[in-house]
């Protein structure tokens, strides 16, 4: 599994543009999220791929030719923090509600929901985290589960920053 | 200044230095039409819209400058899908524009509406539908930067109807473009660079492979110092020809499946492979596991994702070819390399007379025998356009080409269909040029309606239709791979020369070998466009030919046969 990171231009198609390459490439995509920036114009993307670091520099490269893709960077080998966000609808009645608050307390979870007979938890994390949330919640029965696919970020002094849009009067501003 | 959109797009059309433009008028295009009508720009109106998107590319091709096409919304746009992957695939700076319904009823399924840039998102280097008369200036003035910048490629502006109606402020300068701003790469690393010295300066039997990207970023002056400063030979890829003169000693001719067995031969002896603009395409190497296993590798290329992509290099130089070779140029040390050499002319000696002109003396016209002559004749100074296919190869081995852009050619895509409209682009590229269609039977039906677009243009073009009743290269690959089952590979042709005459073109069907240098003689000094149809040896065979897959240095051979005299003697 490789992480990429991307940063594109906000407008209709960019996405498209991103999904098609990859289907091109014959890469898998794990999980694609986008979001704005600080720069209304300009949207981050976190693109975890199905392929090894030869498919993920084909990506990376093939990204950058885009004219709407401002910067794209492989990841993967860095120091790297990676999170997933879930809400979980789980079966709650009587009975397993106080085993299902215990699990909640290990996982750091929250309870963002409560009716009759279920709740919905709200847990981010690793990957990992959420899975083996998941696994012990499904005996009590998941009855409905989102994910919002991976955001990551690298470490420390290591930025990924848009690149810089000189200004009309020759001040080079951060975009 | 107020202008309606259409009126635009012709404005800046011509304020870019455009002159023509290939197209089909229609009714989602019509406003632009009409602005076409009242503004300086020649318009060619061609058969087919296939047909203006090769002839752009044509255009492209032989002046090095953008091509221009248009065509109106749905099947107008559709039919230059080919012709936009044609030129994707040969990295050829190609602007298309098409109509596209109003944009109220854009994804409504209007008449003749379709999605053109959802189609060819994965085949143009950008595109973009333009939906206000304000932003047409723009659009077109970045299409242009796009096409030509980097790595070229094609680009289509889709237009809506009321887009080009509309009107509004016209001002070429305010509309400069406004590409968003990318990240800058360092162009190459130091160590990369240092890297590429040491080999280039180590090398014993050294090999340049030359390919397009040394014509697209104009380097060929530097490369000729930087081939004879090292004194290391070169082989060609077949879009590389004419980036450096075919006449040279240095040059050992094209690489690859038909490339002359020589070069496949150095290419895997060799210990280091300079590549420049060029892309290790799987019908240059053929099996990557058995591919130049001695070389180290260099990699000089515009395109990042290029690099490592087939073939693993030990030193990758991203970025303009020119740029590199001059940077690198001046820490080549002059090497003889006179072992090295002596071994390729030894190796050239025999195969050079049994696979090039070891042609059986039965009295039959070889197709290598038109080329030859034809190359004779043209003193190796035409423009050649070329289908793709046997004439293709032939062509390339038989036709020495000395200076660039005078052979245009569907590469990567190999596009059947693309010698006539692409050789009518190359002749509104270089109206003093000799331009020669070299097309097979097959391919030539595919787009011969575009001689009427030669007529109606009044337009001087020589056709030589390489007719052997069969799609000869499919036929070749049923002869090897499928025990000559030859399924639907015959062909059944019209009479070209009496077709020729049908669209008021002179014609003329020739059979005997002797016959072929003075019809081509004819031809050239006729003013009027003249088409030769060569009836050759119908089962003859591309030699060598390494099968697809196979490793480069397992060809197939041309069988042995009683040798050609007069033909072997005039290597």
């Amino acid at each position: 599994m490789q992480t990429l990171v991307a940063y594109v231009e906000n407008k209709p198609g960019v996405l498209n543009r991103v999904s098609s390459l990859a289907r091109r490439l014959a890469i898998n995509i794990d999980s694609l999220t986008v979001g704005p920036t600080d720069n209304q114009e300009i949207a981050r993307m976190t693109i975890v791929a199905h392929t090894d670091e030869r498919g993920a520099h084909r990506l990376e490269a093939s990204l950058e030719k885009q004219v709407d893709v401002l910067l794209a960077e492989n990841v993967s080998e860095r120091p790297l923090l990676e999170r997933d966000l879930a809400m979980i609808k789980v079966t709650a009645d009587q009975t397993s509600r106080p085993h299902l608050m215990e699990l909640i307390k290990v996982f750091r979870a929250r309870v963002i929901d409560v009716a009759p007979q279920s709740l919905i938890l709200e847990v981010s994390g690793t990957v990992d985290k959420i899975d083996g949330l998941l696994e012990v919640l499904r005996p009590f029965g998941v009855l409905e589960m989102v994910r919002s696919g991976r955001i990551a970020m690298t470490r420390g002094g290591d930025l990924l920053q848009p690149p810089i849009i000189p200004a009309a009067d020759g001040a080079k501003t951060a975009a | 200044m107020k202008l309606t959109g259409a009126e635009i797009v012709c404005e800046t059309l011509t304020q870019l230095g455009t002159k023509h433009v290939f197209g089909y008028p229609g009714g989602a295009i019509l406003p632009i039409y009409d602005a076409l009508g009242k503004s300086k720009l020649h318009h060619i109106l061609v058969r087919h819209e296939q047909g203006a998107t090769h002839m752009a590319d044509g255009y492209a091709r032989a002046s090095g400058g953008v091509g221009v096409a248009m065509a109106t919304s749905g099947p107008g746009a559709t039919n230059m899908v080919t012709g936009i992957a044609t030129a994707m695939l040969d990295s050829s700076p190609v602007v298309c524009i098409t109509g596209q319904v109003s944009s109220k009823l854009l994804g409504s399924d209007a008449f003749q509406e379709v999605d053109i840039t959802g189609i060819t998102m994965p085949i143009t280097k950008h595109n973009v539908v333009v939906t206000h008369a304000e932003d047409v200036a723009r659009t077109i003035r970045e299409a242009f930067v796009i096409a030509q910048s980097g790595r070229p490629g094609p680009v289509l502006v889709d237009i809506t109807k009321d887009a080009q109606q509309a009107t509004c402020e016209y001002n070429f300068d305010a509309a400069a473009p406004k590409l968003p701003v990318k990240r800058q790469r360092a162009k190459y690393d130091k160590v990369e660079f240092e890297r590429a010295i040491d080999l280039l300066n180590s090398a014993k039997r050294p090999l340049i492979l030359a390919g397009h990207g040394i014509m697209v970023s104009g380097a060929m002056k530097v490369f000729d110092q930087f081939v004879h400063s090292g004194n290391i030979p070169v082989a060609m890829t077949l879009l590389g020809i004419g980036a450096f003169p075919a006449s040279d000693v240095l040059n050992l001719g094209m690489m690859g499946m038909h490339g002359e067995a020589w070069v496949n031969h150095a290419i895997q002896e060799a210990d280091l492979l300079i590549a420049v603009g060029m892309r290790f395409d799987d019908r240059v190497t053929g099996d990557l596991k058995t591919y130049a296993r001695d070389a180290r590798k260099i990699h000089i290329e515009i395109d990042r994702s290029e690099i490592n992509k087939n073939v693993k290099v030990d030193s990758a130089l991203v970025g303009d070819a020119r740029e590199i070779l001059e940077a690198v140029l001046p820490h080549v040390k002059h090497k003889e390399h006179a072992d090295w050499l002596a071994h390729i002319r030894e190796l050239k000696g025999d195969s050079a007379v049994r696979d090039i002109q070891g042609l059986p003396d039965n009295g039959h016209l070889y197709a290598a025998h038109v080329i030859n002559d034809l190359w004779k004749e043209t003193k190796g100074e035409a423009i050649v356009v070329t289908d793709v296919g046997q004439h293709q190869m032939w062509e390339a081995q038989y036709y020495h080409h000395n200076s660039p852009r005078t052979l245009v050619t569907s590469g990567g895509l190999g596009t059947m269909g693309f010698a006539t409209p692409a050789a009518i682009g190359a002749k509104f590229a270089k109206p003093d040029a000799d331009v020669w269609v070299v097309v097979g039977d097959g391919g030539f039906q595919m787009t011969m309606c575009e001689l009427a677009t030669i007529v109606q243009e009044k337009i001087k073009i020589n056709i030589a239709i390489i007719n052997n009743g069969y799609l000869g290269m499919v036929r070749q690959w049923q002869e090897f791979f499928y025990d000559k089952r030859y399924v639907a590979t015959p062909l059944v042709a019209p009479d070209f020369a009496a077709l020729a005459n049908a669209f008021g073109i002179r014609g003329e069907r020739i059979t005997a070998r002797g016959d072929v240098a003075p019809t081509i003689r004819a031809a050239r000094e006729s003013k009027e466009p003249f088409l030769i149809d060569f009836r050759v040896e119908q089962e003859d065979s591309v030699y060598p030919m390494v099968p697809a897959g196979g490793a480069l240095h397992e060809m197939i051979r041309r069988p042995d046969s009683p040798l050609v005299e007069t033909a072997a003697q005039e290597l």
